[in-house]
């Protein structure tokens, strides 16, 4: 299991090669980036990702070892960037590598879950315009009942 | 001597990330009393507690949660993280 937090790009690509090198024994592995949107307009000049240091790779450290109980999972994967990002860019990623796809996709999805609401990052979207907070949808909080919190 | 965290609009309505402070509140509902009686932007930031998320000592609570012991107080909105 690797977590990592980091202001640095990432190359997501050799990330995902490298893990699926790396997981002896697994049949399926599921990775997923999030990216900066590029809004049609093009309104949006930067993504600015706030976090809380001293909790972070804590907190997804957390999620991740509570997807471990619930999945039997070969290996995990967490990168998650903060500072300013410009669109296009690469925020963050999840893979996780297990012996069926069932559950490296279930794992996958429920730490996407659990990122949005339980880790304590903030977007903040700079436009021309000024900025403005990215507001936490409810939606979020509603993906999280289906995994019976 | 607890250390109290602020994020994101929070910190940009008290207008300072962190603070140190001398607090006889035992909860952190009773501490965010203490802050919202301090000045006008203390009282802006804290309008609205169902607004707000909180972590005591780095783990998430809840606003009952006891302070008795504890190091750090974190209040930020709800998180965006993915």
């Amino acid at each position: 299991m690797r977590i990592e937090v980091q202001a640095e790009p990432f190359d997501y690509g050799q990330e995902c090669s490298r893990f699926t090198a790396g997981c002896g024994g697994a049949g399926a592995v599921v990775t997923f980036a999030g990216i900066v949107r590029n809004h049609a307009g093009g309104g949006l000049e930067a993504m600015e990702i706030e976090h809380y240091p001293g909790m972070t790779a804590r907190a997804i450290t957390g999620i991740a070892a509570e997807a471990r109980r619930r999945w039997h999972l070969c290996d995990v994967l967490v990168i998650h960037r903060h500072g300013v990002l410009e669109p296009g860019e690469v925020i963050m990623m999840v893979a996780t590598a297990a012996r069926h796809r069932a559950e490296a996709f279930a794992a996958a999805e429920f730490l996407m879950d659990y990122l949005k609401s339980r880790a304590p990052f903030w977007k903040k979207e700079v436009g021309r315009a000024g900025s403005t907070w990215v507001e936490a949808r409810d939606a979020d909080e509603a993906a999280l009942d289906r995994w019976g919190k | 001597m607890i250390e109290v965290l602020y994020f994101a609009w929070v910190r940009e309505r008290i207008g300072l990330p962190r603070e140190r402070m001398e607090t006889g509140a035992a909860t952190v509902s009773e501490l965010v009393e203490e802050l919202r009686a301090r000045e006008p932007r203390y009282a802006a930031a804290f309008a609205d507690t169902a607004a707000l998320r909180v972590a005591v000592d780095q783990e998430l609570a809840d606003f009952d949660a006891p302070l008795a012991g504890v190091r750090e107080v974190a209040f930020f909105p709800p998180m965006t993280g993915g």
